[in-house]
């Protein structure tokens, strides 16, 4: 499964241990600034889903003095999709950072090893950028076809610089995401 | 002369034309490389990427037989360039090995001619003989009919093809392309850029080429990624397995 994916997301966060749907609702809207908070709905309904599928399962309650909440720990098999969906590298299209930057979150959280991922992710994207190079540097190619694949080069390129910061930020990022 | 390390994996059958084996290099206390591997196979053409500082230039000066390794060796086509004595080693870089930096460095009294045809002159060979090879190189980058000028009136990407022709003159086994695209705007960039890997595929010269660029190193068939003078990714053929 590709994409990007709220499932995936919940799943990461509850690499960390136990937690209930308002705490994951949280932590998703903090860690995520830039993307859409969550509603409670998405997340209540995505938990149940993770229940079915195996990869969640719930972990009793927790009243703390106020209404009683369903804690949810991720299972054995729930931790290898996560570990499997963090280490997927994307498809090398245009625009594909947030997904990228997700899984560099979601693999700190979880243990796993961003720096690699991104040094894959970089040689989809080079692989990918050499294609494009090559059907626009190939005999007869038309105007258009060439100024297609200069969009998809630029927006590859400023992909590839982006994740170029983030590999070097990656000390200063576990940090943070650690400490929260 | 044959390896006796066993530094070339027994997989590849062709063996590759130039190799570096965990080079090191400081430059006073800074220590720009850090047991760097590499191997350039013939006809290839191998992007050496990396941030500034990484050591991309210090590992091709070492490549190019510029600048001894403290430790580690460079073998090119049976010779050992890291002991080789430097006589040998000019030679090799005048009739093997041709050079392309960031800003061309043509001889500014001499005209376009005169540059390319250069290489050919100091080899021996006679000035007519010199400047008629020279014109067809000048032709193949298309940048007949610019002969008689001198390289100050010359485009930024005019002169960086003036120095390709440069390069290729001698028919070389392998360029050595230090961020040739560097000084340049990105569609004269690309122009040398087609110019120059056109021309190595046609010829089947291997390229080194330094760049910081992803779009540059796009035109290579792989890249060699460092980071802090020791090699990250040594992307082999990782051609296509991803779908668009």
């Amino acid at each position: 499964m590709t994409g990007m994916s709220t499932r995936h997301i919940l799943l990461g966060l509850l690499a960390g241990g136990p937690s209930h749907g308002y705490d994951l609702k949280r932590r998703h809207d903090e860690r995520f600034p830039q993307a859409r908070p969550l509603a409670y709905g998405q997340v209540y309904t995505t938990l149940q889903r993770l229940v079915r599928d195996g990869l969640a399962e719930v972990d009793g309650t927790d009243a703390d003095g106020g209404p009683e909440r369903t804690k949810y720990r991720a299972t054995e098999e729930g931790e290898r999709e996560l570990a499997d969906w963090v280490r997927e590298i994307s498809a090398p299209a245009p625009h594909v950072v947030n997904e990228i930057f997700a899984k560099v979150v979601v693999s700190i959280l979880a243990g796993g090893d961003p720096a690699a991922y991104l040094l894959d992710q970089r040689a989809a994207h080079m692989a990918r950028m050499r294609e494009l190079t090559a059907v626009k540097t190939a005999p007869g190619s038309d105007l258009s076809t060439v100024l297609s694949a200069d969009y998809a080069l630029n927006h590859l390129d400023a992909d590839l610089r982006w994740m170029t910061t983030t590999a070097d930020r990656l000390t200063t990022l576990t940090a943070e995401v650690d400490t929260a | 002369m044959t390896t006796t390390n066993g530094d070339i994996s027994d997989e590849e059958t062709v063996p590759p034309l130039l190799t570096a084996s965990r080079l090191s290099k400081t430059h006073g206390r800074t220590p720009a490389l850090r047991g760097a591997s590499v191997a350039l196979r013939a006809g290839e053409i191998l992007a050496v990427t990396g941030a500034s500082g990484s050591g991309k230039s210090t590992l091709l000066h070492c490549l190019a037989g510029i600048v001894r390794p403290d430790t580690g060796t460079v073998e090119y086509a049976g010779e050992r360039l890291d002991t080789l004595p430097e006589r040998r080693l000019s030679e090799l870089r005048r009739t093997e090995f041709g050079v392309v930096f960031q800003f061309g460095q043509l001889i500014p009294e001499l005209t376009v001619l005169d540059n390319v045809a250069l290489p050919l002159l100091l080899a021996g060979t006679s000035r007519a003989a010199a400047h008629e090879q020279a014109g067809e190189w000048l032709e193949r980058f298309g940048v007949l009919g610019q002969e008689t000028l001198r390289p100050g009136e010359l485009s930024g990407g005019q002169a960086q093809r003036v120095s390709l022709a440069r390069a290729l003159v001698t028919a070389p086994k392998v360029i050595f392309a230090d961020e040739p695209t560097g000084a340049l705007d990105s569609l004269a960039g690309e122009q040398v850029m087609a110019a120059l890997t056109h021309t190595a595929r046609e010829s089947g010269t291997a390229v080194l080429l330094i760049t910081h660029d992803a779009q540059v190193a796009a035109y290579a068939d792989r890249e060699l990624r460092l980071s802090d003078g020791a090699v990250v990714t040594d992307g082999a053929e990782t051609s296509t397995e991803v779908t668009s």
